[in-house]
């Protein structure tokens, strides 16, 4: 037992530790703001707009909100379970070009494929079109299924959450000991049974804290289900905050949001906690994989790379073309500048979570008292939280003080301060903060864990001075976190669209917001260069996530 | 000349808990010391208040004469050129193996600053490896960069934190003994802190056991094996066996075994009962003898065999006997006794 005080590395702050931690707390309950004041709507008295959408829309947000979290939980079981299984257990041609390539379709947001999607088969699509000029059929000839409906949007999001499970259960499926299978087999059960008797069992805690991650998702969703004219909570929230006006209903109905959300990370926290458990190999053997006949290499390879294909190849190819079409149109100065926006905002927010989150993690490593713990779980906990009742949680209360302060200084001065929050970017980089904060503080603390209290030490023991530690231990050990937290939260951003649409500057426009603003016109085609920009960009962490996959494969068959 | 380090009534408090308690001890410069005892007894924590990191709450540290620590006043651990070894061996991912060595030469040119990581590698047999990254290395080979990493500076004292747990087992005393041999040619003073008593007995000159907080004997290893202070070293180093005895007038002990001298650990007089410390190595075995036993146990150690013998009362005494001396559970064996002089603890 050793108090973690003492291993503070600045000794002329260590009277100021209190200070510290009050810092790191005010910070994180600063951050948690958004989430209060939106669950503080929980024990509100209901108005009479409240009344007004629970005898009408309610019921239509919660069944169309709960079958489209069915659908895509059936989508991403079916397609990430099976490829993972496949990449990680079997042997078949292109397994090894699978393993990363399956995690592409992370790259695409889902109002993206959603609206690819819609330009391929709707009714005047390619794909309709050529089915009406080989058969002669005209309008109404013949049935094709309807892509812009709820099962079309369970769909959209199954094919490009699917990674989430992909790689949690992958990664189970590959901690298992190869010996718990071969003991399978010596009892005489084939692949299959071993499948479903012995790995399928042992990988389920991973597999339903993917599946918590990709319902979240789901959850967060407006761009799809709105695309699709779909009425689900985010877009209910959307409708009473700008068509009702009515901001406590709004808050309400965010609220309720909210507490299926929790319902989901704790789901995720215990099949986490369980997965642990069923973490049957110490030691990472070296994977003798079933070697398929052809037959089953055929099935194999159509799987992988039907999910590749639809989830990425596709929606990705069919961009790419829009967009070199229609290159003379859209390359102008407005998209240079909507690069330039979208850039200062992606660039200023992850700047900024990357300072907090140094901040909150080295008060973690310094003092773990419970506050400071709490302080960096309190802060954390943005990420699964929908952009849109973040946007709700930042509006209201900024709103609040604005005209607090705007009476105050009429009453004062006789002049008017006008909105200094609100509707500025600094209510929108801050609900950036509040939801991808976790983000950074995830890839810092984890770049922190690997510099252990005893290098700073030693380092001391050497007679070095706490300043020199930093610059020769510390700044050289974390380089490489420090870019990918700035790298992962920069695409974050760059993906965000619900609360950008709500909190961004009248007439600021970024990339998600054009791309979905031309798509809603039905401009498809236009909307591509900013929809590929986003995926380009998109693809960046999906390459950082598959070189650690990579190198932990090699680190293993070492 | 002054010691090379004097602990004087040191404690080190944690919150309310008290984990050394009024330690005391000295070491002469080129003695190896060591810190022995189970996990929790405060022996990290006392070397980490040699280090610098953990202040005192009562009594003093002088390094070299030089007063270092005293309630109140804790001398940063960069300012008291002390070298530390971590269980961990903490080298630094991001530098090579020379780098790593050279982190604490300052002052001095980048051409000495080689020469002496040449001349520390050739020291430890690792030349040729300084452009090599730590985790190139094998357990064995980064442990020993860690320690010349620590010695590279010339520090007034190296202290080494369990630098062999992290080891296989096999590793530790073959390590153990090169590390020995490789600190006494440079000359350095040096305390180990280990729970392992074999690591103490090849590594160090002089050994303390501590036991809550306390430091029970500060010894050679033969007399911490032969001549405990208290029960707790008794019972903490070696194996033995404690058998009851009574007091004679004259100071002798009378046993099952018969009567025997005794080291008495405290006040006491004829009648008294004790209890009697023997060894294995303290019972011989010898067909000649008329005092038989009969074997309840026994355990095959190549070249020995550990035989749990059982006085008639019940008792059960341990003897190491050579190996071809083979014999069956159940049988009589004759031994005798190879002291006439135990240690008597208060029965």
């Amino acid at each position: 037992m050793r108090p973690t005080a003492s291993r503070f590395p600045w000794p002329h702050l260590s009277i100021r530790l209190n200070g510290w931690s009050v810092t790191v707390l005010s910070l994180a309950l600063l951050l948690a703001v958004p989430v209060i004041v939106v669950l503080s709507y929980l024990f509100e008295p209901a108005g009479e707009v409240w009344r007004h959408l629970a005898d009408t829309v309610l019921r239509d947000y919660v069944i169309n909100s709960l079958l489209l979290m069915v659908g895509v939980a059936i989508g991403v079981l079916l397609l990430g379970v099976s490829t993972a299984w496949l990449t990680s257990m079997c042997q078949f041609p292109g397994r090894s070009v699978f393993e990363w390539a399956l995690l592409l379709p992370m790259a695409i947001p889902a109002y993206i494929i959603a609206y690819t999607y819609t330009g391929l088969f709707d009714f005047a699509g390619p794909v309709q079109t050529m089915i009406r000029e080989w058969t002669g059929w005209g309008y109404g000839d013949y049935w094709f299924p309807e892509i812009r409906s709820i099962e079309g949007a369970a769909l959209m999001l199954a094919l490009v959450l699917y990674p989430y499970v992909y790689l949690l259960s992958r990664a189970a499926f590959l901690g298992q000991s190869i010996c718990v299978l071969d003991v399978s087999r010596t009892l005489g059960n084939g692949p299959w049974r071993t499948f479903f008797s012995v790995a399928l069992p042992l990988a389920r805690p991973a597999i339903v804290a993917g599946l918590s991650l990709a319902l979240m998702e789901t959850l967060a969703d407006y761009g799809t289900v709105q695309y699709f004219g779909v009425s689900t909570f985010t877009t209910g929230i959307f409708r009473t905050w700008y068509g009702l006006n009515n901001a406590a209903a709004a808050a309400q109905l965010s609220a309720m949001l909210l507490l299926v959300v929790f319902a989901l990370i704790i789901l995720e926290k215990i099949s986490r906690k369980q997965a642990r458990y069923h973490h049957t190999s110490q030691r990472h053997q070296a994977l003798t994989r079933f070697e398929l006949n052809a037959r089953q290499s055929v099935m194999a390879f159509l799987i992988c790379s039907g999910a590749l294909f639809f989830g990425f190849i596709l929606p990705a190819g069919q961009l790419l073309w829009w967009a070199l079409t229609t290159a003379e149109e859209n390359l102008d100065s407005r998209f240079l500048n909507l690069i330039t926006h979208t850039i200062v905002l992606a660039g200023t927010a992850s700047l900024l979570a990357l300072m907090l989150a140094l901040l909150l993690g080295y008060g973690k490593r310094q003092q773990k008292s419970w506050s400071t713990l709490f302080a960096v779980r309190l802060a954390g906990m943005g990420y699964a939280i929908p952009g849109t009742v973040i946007a709700i949680g930042v509006m209201i209360p900024f709103a609040a003080f604005d005209n607090a302060l705007d009476s105050w200084a009429r009453e004062q001065f006789g002049w008017s301060t006008g909105l200094l929050l609100s509707g500025t970017l600094i209510a929108l980089v801050f609900a950036y903060l509040v939801r991808f904060l976790a983000v950074s503080l995830q890839t810092v603390e984890a770049g922190l864990g690997k510099i252990r209290p005893t290098m700073d030490e030693v380092a001391r023991s050497l007679g070095t001075g706490s300043g020199e530690i930093v610059r020769r231990v510390h700044i050289p050990m974390l380089k490489g976190s420090l870019l990918t937290a700035l790298l992962l939260v920069f695409v974050d951003v760059l993906k965000e669209l619900p609360a950008t649409l709500i909190l961004r500057p009248f007439n600021y426009n970024t990339l998600a917001v054009r791309a979905y603003e031309l798509a809603s016109d039905e401009r498809l085609a236009d909307a591509s260069y900013a929809a590929l920009t986003i995926v380009a960009v998109g693809i960046l962490p999906v390459i950082l996530l598959s070189r650690t996959i990579t190198r932990s494969r090699h680190a293993k068959s070492a | 000349m002054p010691n090379q380090l004097e602990v004087r009534h040191a404690s080190v408090r944690y919150g309310r808990q008290v984990v050394v308690d009024d330690v005391s001890f000295e070491l002469e410069s080129g003695v190896i010391g060591c810190l022995l005892g189970p996990s929790g007894c405060g022996k990290t924590s006392l070397l980490r208040a040699i280090a610098g990191f953990e202040p005192l709450v009562h009594g003093e540290i002088l390094l070299h004469g030089r007063q270092v620590s005293r309630p109140g006043h804790t001398l940063a651990p960069e300012k008291r050129r002390v070298g530390m070894v971590f269980q961990d061996f903490a080298l630094y991912p991001h530098l090579t193996v020379g780098e790593n060595v050279v982190f604490g030469l300052r002052g001095i040119s980048g051409k000495s600053q080689r020469q002496r990581v040449g001349e520390l590698l050739v020291l430890v047999g690792l030349s040729g490896l300084e452009d090599k990254y730590p985790h190139q290395l094998s357990g064995g080979q980064q442990q020993r960069i860690a320690l010349i990493r620590a010695m590279a500076p010339r520090p007034e004292i190296l202290l080494l934190d369990e630098p062999f747990s992290g080891l296989d087992v096999e590793l530790r005393e073959q390590l153990a003994g090169e590390v020995r041999a490789i600190l006494k040619r440079e000359g350095v003073t040096a305390i180990l802190v280990t729970h392992d008593q074999l690591e103490a007995f090849a590594l160090a000159d002089i050994i303390g056991v501590l036991g809550s907080g306390r430091l029970r004997q500060w010894d050679s290893g033969y007399h911490i094996y032969h001549r405990p202070a208290d029960r707790f070293v008794a019972e903490f180093v070696g194996q033995g066996a404690m058998i009851p005895g009574r007091v004679l007038a004259g100071g002798r002990i009378e046993s099952a075994l018969g009567t025997m001298s005794a080291d008495f650990k405290q006040q006491h007089q004829a009648g008294d009962s004790v209890e009697l410390l023997l060894r294995p190595d303290d019972i011989i075995h010898d067909d000649e003898s008329d005092f038989k036993l009969k074997i309840v146990g026994k355990v095959f150690q190549g070249a020995e065999y550990l035989y749990t013998l059982s006085l008639d009362d019940g008792t059960e005494l341990l003897c190491l006997v050579q190996s071809h001396h083979d014999h069956a559970v159940g049988e009589r064996i004759g031994v005798r006794l190879a002291v006439d002089h135990v240690v008597a603890f208060p029965g």
